[in-house]
C-alpha cells in the first residue's frame, strides 16, 4: 500500500515537470482578430400553405347490409390526415374498404399550419329484403319406407329344399336382387338395418328347426355379404317354425315356409 | 275318450275279444305298446253307495276312485260287467257258505250270501276287492273304506285297509276321499303318487306362446308368463324351484329363468345369437345345458344357472340340440345332432367322450327324455312315416331296443317321463289342434289332459315342497 502512494506521487511529479518544461517553449505574439462578418439580408420565410383536400369520395354511395364501400381520399398540403369511425390518421392519397352496418359518415380531416380542410360523404346502408323462406324440407324417406317401397311388401325371399340350407339357383337371383336393392337403401339410410329371418316348413321337430332356420339365414347372408352388402348391416335370427306365412299341410305351402326372409331391423 | 272309459262301455264279449288281442279299431288303433298287464294284479272296484245326502256325490266318488287306481298303471282293472250282484258294503256283509253237518262227500257248500269266491273265482277273477259305503257324519262326508284280498280263506285274514277317511259334503269332498282311498291302495302295490306334481307346457290360448302349469291330472292350468312374444321349451329345475325357457321377448331369442314359487325372474347371461333354445338343468340343479349358434351351427353348450362360465361342449359342423343329462349319473346325456345326416339320437358323456348312436339313421329323431331310473329313454321318431309323421318310442337303453307307443297319422312328440317312472306325457295333433295327453309307459290308458288352443312341449316335474 505504501508502494503505490510512493508510485502516485512520482507520476504526479512526472505530470507537473512536463507542463513546467512545456510552458517554457519560444512566446508568438496573437494575430488581429477579423472584421465582423457584413450583416446578411434573409428573405421573409414563405406563408404556411393551408392543408386542402382535392378528393374525398365513396363508391358505392349506398350498400346493402353486409356488403362493403370503398372510400378514396386525396390531400395536399396537410401534416396531419384522419378519417373518423375507427379509421384513424391515414396516408394523404388511399383508398380503405369499409363495411360499415348502417349508414355511416365518414368524415376526412385534414389539418396543417395553413389551415384545415374537412370534407365527409356518407355510405347509404340499406337493410336487404329478408330472404325468401327456406323451401319446405322434402320429406326425407327412412330406410324402412324405401325398403318397403323396394321390396314391395316381400322380404325378397330365398327358398330353400326340405331339411336344407343350400343356395338354390332361384334363391341365388332373389339374393343378387336383394343385395342391389339393401345396397341402395344403406346408401342412402347409414342408419337403417335389417333382419335376415330363417323359417322351416312345420314337420320337422321345433328345437330342429331353429337350427335349420339358423342355418338358412347364414347361408343367405354369407351370399349377400359375397355381394358386397355390409355383413354389419345384417342381423340373423332363427324363427324356426314359429312364423309360418301358410298352414296348410302341402308341398306349396312347405315350400313357401321354407325360405330367408328380409325385415327392417325395429 | 279313454280305453278305461271304451271299456267301461264294451259288451263284455267284446271286451274278451279286446282283451286277448289288444283289437285296433276301437277308437285306439295308433297304440301299439307291448303288453305288459299280465302280471299285475286284478282289482275289483265295487260302486259303492252314500247313506242320505252322501249318495248325491257318489256318482263323482266312484268315477274318481276308478280313474285315480287306473291311472296308476300298476293294477289290472277288472271292468264292473262281471261283477257278482251281490255286492257287500261292509265286512259283515260276508257271510261264509256252511257244509252241513250231515251232507255227503261231494255236497256244495250252501250259499249263505256275498263270500270272497265270488270275486276270486270266474269271471271277476280279481286277486283284490275295494268296497265300502259314505255316510254323513257331523256334516262332513264319511268314507269307511276297506280292501280284501280275495284269496283269503277267512274274513278276518282278507282284510289288507280298513280306514275311515273325511272330506266336505259335496263334490271336491268326495273326490278328496277317493283320492285318499286310491292313494292308500295303490301304496299296498308300490306305486309313487303323483299328487304335488306339476306339469309345465306351452299354451297358445291366451293368442301368444306362454308357459303355463297344470296339476298331473289336468287342473288346475295357470299361466305363469306373461311376455305376449313366443316363449317356448319350458324345462324346471330337478327341486322344482326354477323353471327356464326360450323367448322372443327381447327381440333376440334368450333363455329366461323364473322362481316357481314367486314367479319373480331370476338373472341369465345370454349370449347375443340368433338361437338360444332347449334349457335344461343339470341333475344337481347348478348348471344350465342349452342350444346357441356358434360359428355357424347350432351347438350344445354349459354354464352356471346364470349364464355365467359359458363354454361349448360339441363342436361340429352340424345341428345339435336338446341336451338331456341322465338324472341318475348326472355324467352323460341324450341329445339330437345332425352329424350323421338326418337328425338323429345320440349319447355321449358330458366331456364329449363316448359318442354314440342310439337310434338307425332312419327318419327324424326330436325330444328325447329320461326316465327318473336313467334306464329307458322316451322320443318321437318318424321311422316308417312321411318326414314329420312323429311318434312316441321308448327304448331300454342295455339293448337299445326301440319300441313304438303310438302309431298314426296325427304327429305325437314331446315325450316325458312323469316322477312315477310309470307314466308319460306326450302331445298329439289328433284333430284341427295340438293337446297333452298322458299315458303309461307301454302306451295304454291315454287320457288327454287339455282342450283350449294348442298345447305343446309338456314338462311334468316335481313339486316344490
Amino acid at each position: 500500500m505504501r508502494m503505490n502512494q510512493r508510485t502516485l506521487s512520482a507520476a504526479v511529479f512526472a505530470v507537473v515537470l512536463m507542463m513546467t518544461v512545456t510552458a517554457c517553449k519560444k512566446k508568438v505574439p496573437a494575430p488581429p482578430p477579423p472584421p465582423p462578418p457584413a450583416a446578411e439580408v434573409l428573405p421573409p420565410p414563405p406563408a404556411a400553405p393551408a392543408a386542402r383536400i382535392t378528393n374525398f369520395a365513396v363508391e358505392p354511395r349506398s350498400i346493402q347490409q353486409g356488403q362493403s364501400a370503398t372510400l378514396t381520399w386525396s390531400v395536399a398540403n396537410a401534416t396531419n390526415i384522419a378519417i373518423n369511425n375507427g379509421i384513424g390518421s391515414v396516408a394523404a392519397d388511399g383508398t380503405r374498404q369499409v363495411f360499415p352496418t348502417a349508414t355511416t359518415t365518414y368524415t376526412l380531416t385534414a389539418s396543417a399550419a395553413g389551415g384545415n380542410d374537412t370534407r365527409s360523404v356518407t355510405v347509404e346502408v340499406t337493410t336487404p329484403p329478408p330472404p325468401p323462406p327456406p323451401p319446405p324440407a322434402r320429406p326425407k324417406i327412412t330406410g324402412a319406407e324405401e325398403f318397403t317401397t323396394l321390396f314391395n311388401g316381400d322380404g325378397g325371399d330365398a327358398l330353400f329344399d326340405y331339411d336344407k340350407s343350400d343356395i338354390r339357383d332361384d334363391a341365388r337371383q332373389a339374393l343378387t336382387s336383394d343385395a342391389a336393392k339393401l345396397k341402395q337403401i344403406f346408401a342412402d339410410d347409414p342408419t337403417f338395418t335389417v333382419v335376415l329371418e330363417g323359417h322351416c316348413d312345420e314337420r320337422g321337430s321345433a328345437e330342429y328347426n331353429l337350427g335349420l332356420g339358423d342355418r338358412r339365414a347364414t347361408s343367405a347372408k354369407d351370399f349377400l355379404v359375397q355381394l358386397g352388402v355390409p355383413a354389419e348391416k345384417v342381423r340373423t335370427i332363427s324363427y324356426g317354425k314359429d312364423r309360418p306365412v301358410c298352414t296348410d299341410a302341402t308341398e306349396a305351402c312347405y315350400q313357401r315356409n321354407r325360405r330367408a326372409h328380409l325385415a327392417p331391423a325395429q | 275318450m279313454n280305453i278305461t272309459s271304451i271299456a267301461r262301455n264294451l259288451s263284455p264279449l267284446a271286451l274278451l275279444l279286446a282283451a286277448a288281442a289288444s283289437l285296433p279299431g276301437q277308437g285306439q288303433n295308433d297304440i301299439v305298446g307291448k303288453i305288459s298287464s299280465a302280471e299285475r294284479p286284478a282289482i275289483a272296484v265295487a260302486d259303492m253307495r252314500g247313506t242320505g245326502d252322501a249318495q248325491r256325490h257318489m256318482d263323482t266318488f266312484n268315477s274318481t276312485l276308478w280313474d285315480e287306481l287306473s291311472n296308476a298303471g300298476i293294477l289290472k282293472m277288472v271292468a264292473k260287467t262281471f261283477y257278482p250282484l251281490e255286492v257287500p258294503q261292509r265286512p259283515q256283509d260276508f257271510k261264509p257258505p256252511t257244509v252241513p253237518a250231515n251232507a255227503r262227500r261231494g255236497t256244495p257248500p250252501v250259499r249263505n250270501g256275498p263270500w270272497l269266491t265270488d270275486w276270486s273265482g270266474p269271471p271277476v277273477n280279481a286277486n283284490y276287492l275295494a268296497f265300502g259305503y259314505t255316510a254323513v257324519q257331523d256334516n262332513r262326508l264319511v268314507l269307511f273304506g276297506w280292501l280284501f284280498n280275495t284269496g283269503q280263506q277267512d274274513v278276518t285274514t282278507a282284510q289288507v285297509i280298513g280306514k275311515l277317511y273325511f272330506g266336505s259334503l259335496d263334490a271336491d269332498g268326495a273326490k278328496k276321499v277317493a283320492r285318499e282311498f286310491a292313494a292308500d291302495i295303490l301304496q299296498q302295490f308300490g306305486a309313487k303318487s303323483l299328487a304335488g306334481t306339476k306339469i309345465y307346457f306351452v299354451s297358445d290360448r291366451s293368442g301368444a306362446k306362454e308357459i303355463w302349469s297344470m296339476d298331473y291330472d289336468g287342473s288346475h292350468q295357470q299361466r305363469l308368463t306373461q311376455y305376449n312374444s313366443t316363449s317356448s321349451m319350458p324345462t324346471v329345475s330337478p327341486d322344482g324351484k326354477l323353471f327356464a325357457f326360450t323367448t322372443y321377448a327381447g327381440g333376440n331369442p334368450q333363455i329366461r329363468v323364473h322362481s316357481a314359487e314367486t314367479g319373480r325372474r331370476m338373472p341369465f347371461y345370454n349370449p347375443v345369437s340368433s338361437v338360444v333354445e332347449t334349457p335344461e338343468f343339470t341333475p344337481d340343479g347348478k348348471q344350465m345345458l342349452f342350444a346357441t349358434a356358434l360359428g355357424g351351427w347350432v351347438q350344445i353348450c354349459i354354464s352356471g344357472i346364470d349364464g355365467s362360465n359359458f363354454r361349448r361342449i360339441s363342436n361340429v359342423r352340424a345341428i345339435e340340440v336338446s341336451p338331456k343329462v341322465n338324472p341318475k349319473t348326472g355324467s352323460d346325456m341324450l341329445f339330437i345332432s345332425g352329424r350323421g345326416g338326418r337328425q338323429q339320437l345320440w349319447h355321449m358323456n358330458l366331456d364329449g367322450t363316448d359318442m354314440q348312436q342310439f337310434t338307425t339313421g332312419e327318419g327324424d329323431v326330436a325330444n328325447p327324455a329320461w326316465s327318473p331310473s336313467g334306464q329307458q329313454i322316451a322320443f318321437a321318431w318318424t321311422r316308417g312315416y312321411e318326414p314329420g309323421n312323429f311318434n312316441i318310442f321308448v327304448m331300454d337303453v342295455a339293448s337299445r331296443k326301440p319300441v313304438q307307443l303310438t302309431q298314426g297319422t296325427g304327429r305325437n312328440e314331446n315325450p316325458w317321463w312323469a316322477p312315477d317312472g310309470v307314466h308319460l306325457v306326450f302331445t298329439s295333433k289328433r284333430g284341427k289342434s295340438t293337446q297333452i295327453y298322458t299315458m303309461l309307459s307301454d302306451g295304454s290308458n291315454v287320457q288327454q289332459l287339455t282342450t283350449q288352443g294348442n298345447n305343446i312341449q309338456p314338462v311334468w316335474a316335481n313339486g316344490v315342497n
